[in-house]
């Protein structure tokens, strides 16, 4: 029933603008794929592509091998769960849920059959006969689920779908769409722009800027090797800690725009000295004090917040950059004080084109 | 849905604003309409001198008068029909504005542009084409062997009437389908795609149930105006005839009243006419109050 989606460099224009260049992507059976971005990214617009509502400039869409990219959305047999969710008005829960598989000419028994397994999976069955103005937002949420699961579609869609959900049952749609996902087992591709969500739920993650997939792997690859400057700044919060250096010592050491100059652990970078750089740090990663042995900034604290099981504090540098850090012990008491970045943990990016440099 | 009121200080202000429509609306219409079921329940002598009060006599005459009869089935079929083409017209005119991209702005203006045409223009403009000696369509009409002249023959002149009516309303309507149409979320018919539903289907069942309020709102506005605001094109174009063969009450009205001064019998008609429209108002505003009750 699973099936392995393959995109082969999928573009896609608007006239003149090109919103979606040469997007390569694939999605292994079973796979939750989650494509993050900011908003104008074109991730909803590779998704409409894959979903056949949208027809490509150029590029190939493959299930299971099949190119199905001349094919009618309705021939795809994909499932699509839409940020407004898209119910019909008009119909009760179970013709909702039914439309699709009444579509497909299944017998009446059957139909409700499959619409009462759905609903009890996701505790629709009480709210069957109503309609979707009399349901909260999370009933829509699940019945849009259970519109998608009851059809068994090869792959599913997912449209930012918690986006218009509260804080609390955001997580909780969050934690039940994965569980769903793992146990039917379908391929799925989902859009977000909320990295919590991308993080938890993608098996591989695809990072997305300009019409562009600039990184796709693991989610805990890209937040421990991000491939750009632009992934290492969009992914965690609080952000990555970015400052300016230049490349020194026959490119082994970068030099802060203070002075400083900061070894690095894992061995030389290639390209001449002076090379503008970005050095980059994890706020979790930053230590205050610490070792005697590596070189220490002075800081001065310009804000605390305690989060309470950690506490994040924002510092200036003396060179007037700012610096945030995440702290899980108790926070230091004055506000003058001196951070370390200890050399394991930087990243080192080509300041020119934003790419990641790494020893070699 | 929040309301927004505004609360005057005195009363004199609010009174000056509403008394033009209260005005307006007690001349032109409840005068006339109550001298109207005065005059039905009298009769006047043949030199009209003098009236004489005869109960519900003029109604008795009227509903004994096969002609009348056959007028309310004329008006009945006249209106069915007009609203049944212009309603379907506007409808898939609206559907095809509606997914056109390029040029939408050009196709809307100039499928609204009939509503601007006064009544016994588009008359005119009908006459030009299908006069049975001057139509330039005419020719045409002989040479797919088709007799064409309104003036002789019922069936055509009725069809032609229908179409010159139809046509003036199809405006009406493409703005409000088109409206509705747009008002629906572009998801949802996307959601049915993925669903896997066709263009058909997906009219059937997603589009048109979600028309459904427009429709209904519209088919009675489309029986009042095809009823009571076709007079001008019929007077135009046929007169009412040939016969009575496009004769519908409205302008039944007129002949027996202003043309043949039975004034007692036009003005009895007239009170039917509008019981009848009343009724269909009631209907209207029973149907909506029914649906804010669903909804």
């Amino acid at each position: 029933m699973s099936a392995r989606l393959e995109l082969e460099g999928l573009s896609k224009a608007f006239g003149r603008t090109g919103v979606l260049h040469a997007v390569d992507l694939c999605a292994e059976p079973g796979d939750m794929v989650v494509i993050v971005g900011a908003s104008g990214c074109g991730k909803s617009t590779l998704l409409r592509l894959v979903a056949g509502l949208e027809t490509p400039s150029a590029g190939r869409v493959r299930l299971d091998g099949r190119d199905i990219t001349p094919l009618d959305p309705a021939s795809r047999d994909m499932a699509m769960v839409f940020q407004n969710y898209a119910l019909y008005p008009h119909m009760s829960v179970f013709d909702n849920m039914a439309y699709g598989l009444r579509l497909r000419g299944l017998s009446r028994a059957q139909i409700s059959d499959k619409v009462g397994k759905a609903a009890d999976m996701l505790g629709l069955g009480a709210l069957l006969s109503r309609k979707p103005r009399q349901l909260s937002g999370g009933q829509r949420q699940r019945v849009a689920m259970g519109r998608a699961i009851v059809r068994e579609p090869r792959l599913f869609l997912f449209d930012e779908p918690l986006s218009n959900l509260d804080a609390k049952l955001r997580l909780a749609m969050r934690v039940e769409i994965r569980r769903l996902q793992k146990s039917l087992g379908t391929t799925s591709l989902y859009v977000t722009h909320d990295q919590v969500e991308a993080m938890t739920l993608a098996d591989r993650l695809v990072v997305m800027e300009e019409g562009r997939a600039v990184q796709v792997a693991p989610p805990l690859e890209i937040y421990r090797r991000p491939a750009t400057l632009y992934v290492a700044g969009f992914m965690g919060a609080p952000p990555m800690n970015l400052l300016s250096a230049t490349l020194v010592a026959d490119g082994t050491a970068a030099r802060l725009e203070g002075g400083m100059v900061l070894p690095f652990a894992d061995g030389r970078r290639s390209g001449a000295d002076g090379l503008a750089l970005m050095v980059g740090i994890r706020p979790e990663h930053v230590e205050v004090g610490g070792e005697r042995s590596s070189p220490a900034l002075p800081a001065q604290v310009e804000l605390r917040e305690p989060l309470g099981a950690e506490t994040i504090l924002i510092c200036r540098l003396t060179g007037g950059e700012m610096v945030s850090l995440r702290l899980t012990g108790e926070p230091p008491e004055t506000d003058r004080i001196e951070i370390r970045l200890p050399a394991r943990h930087l990243h080192v990016f080509d300041a020119a084109s934003g790419l990641r440099l790494d020893p070699g | 849905m929040s309301e927004r009121r505004t609360v005057f200080a005195g009363s004199a202000l609010p009174v000056l604003l509403v008394a033009p429509q209260v005005l307006l609306t007690a001349v032109f219409f409840l005068w006339p309409a109550a001298r109207a079921v005065q005059a039905s329940l009298e009769r006047g002598d043949a030199f009209g001198l003098s009236v004489r009060f005869v109960g519900l006599a003029n109604f008795a005459d009227l509903f004994a008068d096969p002609l009348y009869i056959a007028a309310i089935w004329r008006t009945l079929f006249f209106c069915g029909a007009v609203s049944l083409i212009s309603m379907g017209t506007a409808l898939l005119l609206a559907l095809c504005a509606d997914a056109v991209v390029r040029g939408r702005v050009f196709y809307r203006t100039a499928l609204i542009w009939p509503y601007a045409v006064a009544p016994v223009v588009s008359a005119a403009v009908w006459l030009l084409m299908l006069h049975p000696q001057v139509g330039w369509l005419t020719p045409a009409l002989e040479r797919l062997g088709i007799a064409w002249n309104y003036r002789l023959d019922d069936a055509q002149a009725m069809l032609l009437v229908i179409l010159a009516s139809a046509w003036k309303q199809v405006s009406y309507n493409f703005i409000f389908f088109l409206a509705a149409l747009q008002a629906i979320p572009t998801s949802l018919v996307e959601a049915a795609r993925m669903d896997g539903a066709g263009p058909v289907r997906r009219f059937l069942t997603i589009l048109f149930p979600l028309l459904a309020p427009t429709t209904g709102f519209l088919l009675s506005v489309n029986i009042a105006y095809s009823a009571f605001e076709t007079f001008g094109t019929i007077e135009a174009l046929t007169r009412g005839g040939p016969g009575q063969a496009t004769e519908t009450l409205m302008m039944k009205v007129y002949r027996d009243g202003v043309v043949n001064l039975d004034l007692g019998a036009s003005s009895a008609q007239s009170v039917v006419l509008m019981a009848g429209t009343m009724g269909l108002v009631a209907l209207q505003v029973l149907m909506m109050r029914r649906r804010r009750d669903v909804a």
